[in-house]
């Protein structure tokens, strides 16, 4: 009986201002959307560092015309070194090998390339990447060594564009999920308002508080859900259609591939926080609309 | 029933009020007589003193537990308060249903209820098509429908007329009669007159005078 009449009654606030419902609705997708983008990006940085981070390693190339003297004092002097973890020696032949798998879309590039002109080098794993700078001083001065390049800092550049992006959408998201929560509190003002004379009664009658401000608060999280699956289906329509549609092969070979499973996952997540938040905006606009 | 308060509107005020009792509250505007509804109600609490309803401290009680003791009054205005939008049952079912008695319940309570106001066969008139002494009729039935302890009663003639009046002072008797405290605060002189229970006279915060069996003066 309680719960039939507390549903009832969500079902005629909704309706009874229905355009507020739809702005309120509207307004929350567009802002769990871009929340959920922003979690999915922050998730796919993540696992790409781990992923490149352990692939990836500090680059020392050799001159052209480097002794074998040369080389075994480098070499030592490697292996020696507490920083480093492992290293391996990549000779001119295998770096070819490398170079024409990776460049294998680009037939022409690998047929103008001969195996000569591509160094040798050592490829070192560092114990810690992040001190790169202390391996480029102490072996920049070794002689036969031509260049040490850290490949980590090529892609930190890419890292970095994408936690901009990944910042915008958070800020843009927090925004307008203000802007929600305004249309929430403003929509539970009317509601409130419209219902007076009813409130005004199950007070004098003694009414629980609950039982009172359970329809009202209930819209708003009723909005809330029904935006999060909205937004959800943004991502994942993002996903279908952008991502794995036209973007593909703009992206291929850098980003790994955003996976369904952390798609899905946003819609637990998207739809917990706009129920929560919902609730919360919603009760405390009721402590300042109707008091006991 | 014990209401003592400190405030401006009602100032070192102490009244005792017995279980079963018929009062009238009287005074001129703003002397402080609907205070003492809201005191009793709990809609304010006092500043300083205590308000005692059925035996219990209502100044110092908690927030939460408001609307539970609220449970055991009932409550009438002059402006009889009923939703618009609801028959004559469905308005006293309301306050059933909103502190969670079941439908079978109401379905029950509500024509006894209505049929002890005089309302039998109005039960499905909308307030917009009963008169103003059937519309108090209904209020009444709303504020006794639980069968509160305290009926408290603010102007319930006011926008009725002499004869209506007499007519929403005689059940007000009868629900008096089934033990149930009524306390009234009134400006109609002519009722105080013919009822002849006890008067509270109520002047710029202070009880003037308290009288069994009293007058309008």
């Amino acid at each position: 009986m309680r719960a039939k009449y507390v549903l009832s009654e969500v079902a005629v606030g909704l309706w009874r201002n229905v355009t507020m419902t739809i702005a309120m609705i509207i307004s929350m997708a567009v802002s769990l959307s871009l929340l959920g983008a922003s979690v999915l990006m922050f998730l796919q940085v993540q696992d790409m560092k781990d992923y490149y981070y352990a692939e990836i390693e500090v680059a020392i190339f050799l001159t052209e015309k480097v002794t074998a003297d040369q080389r075994e004092t480098l070499a030592g002097a490697l292996e020696d070194d507490p920083l480093v973890n492992t290293v391996k020696h990549e000779t001119k032949e295998e770096a070819y090998q490398r170079f024409r798998e990776q460049f294998k879309d680009a037939p022409d590039l690998v047929e103008a390339t001969k195996p000569e002109s591509l160094p040798e080098s050592y490829r070192v794993k560092l114990e810690n990447p992040e001190r790169f700078d202390q391996i480029r001083t102490k072996y920049q001065g070794y002689e036969g060594v031509e260049d040490i390049v850290d490949q980590r800092a090529v892609l930190q550049k890419l890292f970095n564009i994408l936690g901009s992006l990944q910042t915008l959408a958070l800020v843009i998201a927090i925004v307008t999920g203000l802007a929600a929560l305004l249309l929430v509190a403003n929509t539970i003002q009317v509601a409130a308002y419209s219902k007076r004379r009813e409130v005004a009664i199950m007070r004098l009658v003694g009414a629980s508080n609950w039982f009172i401000q359970a329809p009202f608060v209930l819209e708003a999280v009723f909005a809330g859900l029904i935006g999060s699956v909205f937004a959800y289906g943004t991502l994942v329509l993002t996903k279908a259609l952008l991502l794995d549609g036209p973007m593909k092969s703009l992206f291929q070979g850098v980003l790994t591939p955003l996976s369904w499973t952390s798609v899905h996952l946003m819609l637990p997540v998207l739809g917990v926080t706009a129920a929560l938040v919902s609730a919360i905006t919603g009760w405390i606009t009721l402590r300042f609309y109707i008091k006991v | 029933m014990y209401p003592k308060a400190a405030r401006p509107s009602l100032e070192d005020v102490s009244v005792e009020i017995e279980k079963g009792d018929f009062v009238f509250f009287i005074g001129p505007s703003g002397a402080g007589k609907s205070t003492m509804i809201k005191l009793l109600l709990r809609e304010v609490a006092p500043n300083k003193g205590r308000v005692y309803v059925n035996g219990r401290d209502v100044s110092s009680l908690r927030t939460w537990r408001v609307p539970h003791f609220r449970r055991s009054l009932g409550c009438v205005f002059q402006d009889f308060r009923l939703l618009p939008n609801r028959t004559a049952a469905e308005n006293v079912a309301f306050a059933l249903e909103v502190i969670g008695k079941s439908q079978g319940v109401a379905r029950r309570v509500v024509p006894e209820v209505l049929e002890l106001v005089g309302l039998g066969g109005k039960e499905h008139r909308y307030p917009t098509e009963l008169s103003g002494g059937e519309q108090q009729r209904v209020a009444v039935a709303r504020a006794f429908v639980n069968r509160p302890l305290v009926l408290l009663a603010d102007e319930p003639t006011g926008n009725l007329d002499p004869d209506t009046s007499i007519e929403i002072m005689r059940l007000l008797d009868r629900i008096n009669r089934t033990g149930t405290t009524v306390v009234m605060v009134t400006h109609d002189s002519n009722i105080v007159n013919q009822m002849r229970r006890r008067v509270i006279e109520i002047d710029q915060g202070r009880v003037v005078r308290d009288q069994q069996r009293g007058v309008y003066g």
